[in-house]
């Protein structure tokens, strides 16, 4: 794997296994290795040239052996790590968006019937009192309540009471 | 002779009925049942125009609940807030475990119920917001109201700013993965960011993403604009549910009450059946009794007891004054505070629970990265290293490779269940921290994230309908405001007066402003307040008046429990809390508060600025001196109006 790695990064096409050497091999398979020139026998690559050509070939070397850069670690080489993916819009706004408009639009549709009612409100009693005057209508008041606001919810038309005008003796 | 009788008899009627009236305070909508009166056409036409002037005096009578049910939920939704599932279980953890319960419930019963029906019974007695029910009891008491206005104020400019993390944090959820479950990459992707890697990746995404924290108060920084709008959206939310009064607090808090069970239900399931959540209950749970003799605890259940239920704020007056005045507010007192208690009690097994997830997998994490870094460095087998057999081997390697082992020595941790179960957190910490850790461990992971911070959402904006309502509430009694402008402007006017000033909280320092806010904005004026309020409602009103009324609205005698407790047990309690306070604060000498180191990536403690301390005096005061300004102001204007009479006569 070294010794093609070297290849591919050098276009050396004369870097063999051979040149790849190896030491202090422990049983846990980690070791040290050295990869020395084709051209000229005795002399060893420079570190900076092998940890780029290992930088390079990285993904590959991991492939072949099915591993990745947090099982096969190069000392000294550092992983670059893969960005997240980002999305063009952050989707917090977009789920911001759609909340803030319905929202918004609960907002509108509540304030707008408050007022419509209102409207309806003010109209009814303008046309009552008008009525009143006139002396045309007899309204239907419990303690005070017109009953049709009560809808009949706080009490009902005391019958003891309704024929006050019988209690007393009529004149 | 006829007419004169009948004109007598006529106007005996009236003063008959004028007579009842003076019994009761005098507002539209209190005609106790006693018998209707019909109104003719024609004829008497001063009848018919005091009928009329009645009539429209109805049209604009109080607002009721739809059902006791809505007052029992908007209840408790406002009393079941943040503080049960982040205050209580850290402080059941502090002060021994399950013995934590026992003065739990013994305050409970000799301070809450009795505090809360006393406030529920003068609200639906009075049937006015906090300023109002005061002036009724006593017109030298208008302060009281107006000091629990203050502090409403206060707490909702602060407590608003919860809901926007909350929000912040719900729109992140929908992401895979969590984006609070990696650190970011460094400018040049080679590593994680180095203010991650010292600390987790959720306390970076807390304090840098979402706070964007600065590294004391002085150094103000900018308004960040993503949780200004979040603020802005959360001020939207509370104002469509108060936009409407009752009518539309009523349908919200159906919602905003049940919603919270049902998660902590789900996460209840959940947590009990998460690898180590049992080893969280047994730690937190084991009783330390001899923690009970430690007066601390008893403060901290008293304290926490009186705040959780949200006493004085006038909330709960201003909910009871929209009841009907015959409901039975002795009843429903007694079920929110123990729905209060039993919620407190259920949210703190879920969080045990989810503590002892959490430090179980950190546990393990630790275990396991030990046993890596000895497999490493001494070439062993895979396999070898177990947890189980990890102590023996850390021994015999100690022995075999002295050498090597004591370079390794200051790596290796000693890794500790209880250490991480010990680590006790309160407040925004273990509520955005603690529980976003242990949920992003879980699987399916967005799913218990939304939920949770729905429920987080739901609390929060539960709190703050009582809030708001305490505001509201005698702002629309008063008819020189309620006159002029309609209810929605009021409450849009409030809402966006909050936003504003709430913008303080989403600077760069706005978290210790908070912390400054949260911690002594509204403790020591509650404390004032409510002693005020019991002493007003025994001694002042009079206890057997008091009594008297709610017989006549609930129907049954008041037990002796009840007045045992408000004229004696409840003030002394509330003196003895208050000292504590006092030279607890005197004693301790400057105040300090923990600032976030980004260079060390943890908490430091620094001392207030001297403008930060006149800030904190500035709070207190100015609640707690409406009480006496209030008296003096009601007593000049007695003294001038005598003056004038006098004079005029």
């Amino acid at each position: 794997m070294v010794a093609f790695t070297m290849r591919r990064y050098s276009s050396k096409t004369t870097t063999q296994i051979s040149n790849v050497l190896l030491c202090n091999v422990t049983d846990r398979v980690s070791f040290w290795f050295v990869v020395t020139d084709s051209t000229k026998n005795t002399t060893t690559v420079p570190g900076s040239e092998v940890e780029a050509a290992i930088r390079m070939n990285r993904n590959r070397i991991n492939n072949a052996f099915l591993l990745s850069d947090k099982t096969l670690q190069f000392l000294k080489i550092p992983s670059t790590l893969a960005p997240p993916v980002e999305p063009s819009t952050p989707v917090w706004l977009i789920v911001f968006g759609v909340v803030l408009c319905l929202i918004v639009a609960g907002i509108v549709f509540l304030v707008v019937a408050g007022i419509q009612q209102r409207k309806k409100k003010n109209k009814e009693s303008t046309e009552r009192e008008n009525l009143e005057d006139k002396g045309e209508v007899t309204i239907t008041i419990e303690n005070g309540i017109p009953c049709e606001t009560l809808d009949l919810k706080a009490g009902h038309i005391n019958g003891v009471f309704s024929a006050d005008d019988e209690r007393f003796t009529s004149l | 002779m006829c007419l004169l009788i009948r004109l007598v008899i006529k106007k005996l009627d009236r003063n008959w009925q004028a007579c009842l009236h003076l019994s009761l305070p005098s507002e539209p909508g209190w005609r106790g049942g006693r018998g209707a009166g019909r109104a003719p056409a024609g004829g008497r036409q001063d009848g018919a125009a005091a009928v009329s002037a009645r009539q429209q005096e109805m049209e604009k009578a109080r607002p009721l609940w739809d059902n006791p049910v809505q007052f029992v939920f908007a209840c408790i939704s406002y009393a079941v807030g943040l503080g049960n599932v982040w205050r209580f279980p850290y402080l059941c953890q502090m002060y021994g475990g399950g013995g934590f319960l026992i003065p739990y419930f013994i305050m409970l019963i000799v301070e809450g119920m009795p505090l809360l029906y006393l406030e529920l019974a003068v609200g639906q007695r009075m049937r006015q917001g906090s300023i109002g029910a005061w002036k009724i009891i006593s017109p030298y008491l208008c302060g009281v109201g107006v000091a629990s206005v203050v502090v409403s104020f206060f707490l909702s400019m602060y407590y608003n700013v919860i809901n926007a993390w909350a929000f912040w944090y719900l729109f992140h959820s929908f992401q895979d993965p969590l984006p609070w479950a990696t650190c970011p990459l460094n400018s040049n992707r080679t590593g994680y960011e180095e203010e991650c890697e010292k600390t987790s990746s959720t306390q970076y995404f807390w304090y840098r993403q979402t706070l964007n924290i600065s590294p004391s108060l002085e150094t103000s920084g900018a308004v960040q604009w993503e949780q200004a709008l979040c603020l802005m959206l959360a001020w939207l939310v509370v104002y469509l549910c108060i936009l409407r009064g009752t009518e539309s607090t009523g349908k919200v808090v159906y919602v905003t009450a049940s919603l919270p069970y049902c998660v902590l239900i789900i996460y209840l399931i959940r947590g009990l059946t998460l690898h180590g959540a049992v080893n969280g209950l047994i730690y937190m749970f084991t009783p330390k009794l001899e923690q009970l003799s430690n007066p601390k605890a008893w403060i901290s259940a008293a304290t926490q007891i009186f705040f959780s239920l949200g006493l004085g704020f006038g909330s709960l007056i201003a909910f009871a004054s929209y009841n009907e005045p015959s409901n039975n507010c002795e009843r429903h007192a007694i079920i929110v505070s123990l729905i209060n208690s039993a919620t407190s009690i259920f949210a703190s097994i879920v969080t045990f629970s989810i503590y002892g997830f959490k430090a179980t997998f950190n546990y393990e994490s630790c275990i396991n990265r030990v046993i890596l870094l000895l497999l490493n460095a001494f070439d062993l087998e895979e396999g070898s290293l177990t947890a189980d057999n990890l102590s023996e081997m850390k021994d015999y390697l100690m022995a075999a490779h002295p050498q090597e082992y004591a370079q390794l020595l200051p790596q290796l941790k000693n890794c500790s269940l209880e250490a991480e179960l010990d680590t006790a957190v309160q407040g925004t910490g273990l509520a955005f921290i603690v529980y976003s850790e242990a949920i992003k461990n879980m699987e399916v992971s967005q799913l218990y994230s939304v939920l949770y911070f729905v429920m987080l959402l739901m609390l929060g904006i539960g709190s703050m309908l009582g809030n708001t309502a305490a505001i509201l509430t005698p702002l629309t009694d008063s008819k020189l405001i309620a006159s002029r402008f309609p209810k929605e402007v009021i409450s849009g006017v409030v809402c966006f007066i909050n936003c504003i000033i709430g913008l303080i909280f989403t600077m760069e320092a706005g978290n210790y402003w908070f912390d400054i806010f949260n911690d002594y904005a509204a403790t020591l004026s509650l404390l004032l307040i409510v002693l005020v309020e019991t002493i007003a409602v025994c001694y002042i009103y009079g206890l057997r008046r008091f009594e008297k009324d709610l017989h006549t609205m609930i129907g049954r005698k008041l037990n002796w429990y009840w007045k045992v407790m408000w004229a004696f047990a409840s003030p002394l309690l509330i003196i003895s809390l208050f000292i504590f306070y006092l030279t607890d604060y005197i004693l301790t000498g400057t105040l300090q508060y923990q600032a976030w180191d980004a260079t060390q990536g943890q908490l430091v403690t620094k001392d207030y600025p001297g403008y930060a301390l006149a800030m904190i005096g500035l709070l207190v005061a100015s609640s707690t001196m409406c009480i006496p300004l209030g008296a003096l102001v009601t007593f000049v204007r007695k003294r001038l109006k005598r003056e004038r009479v006098s004079t005029v006569a």
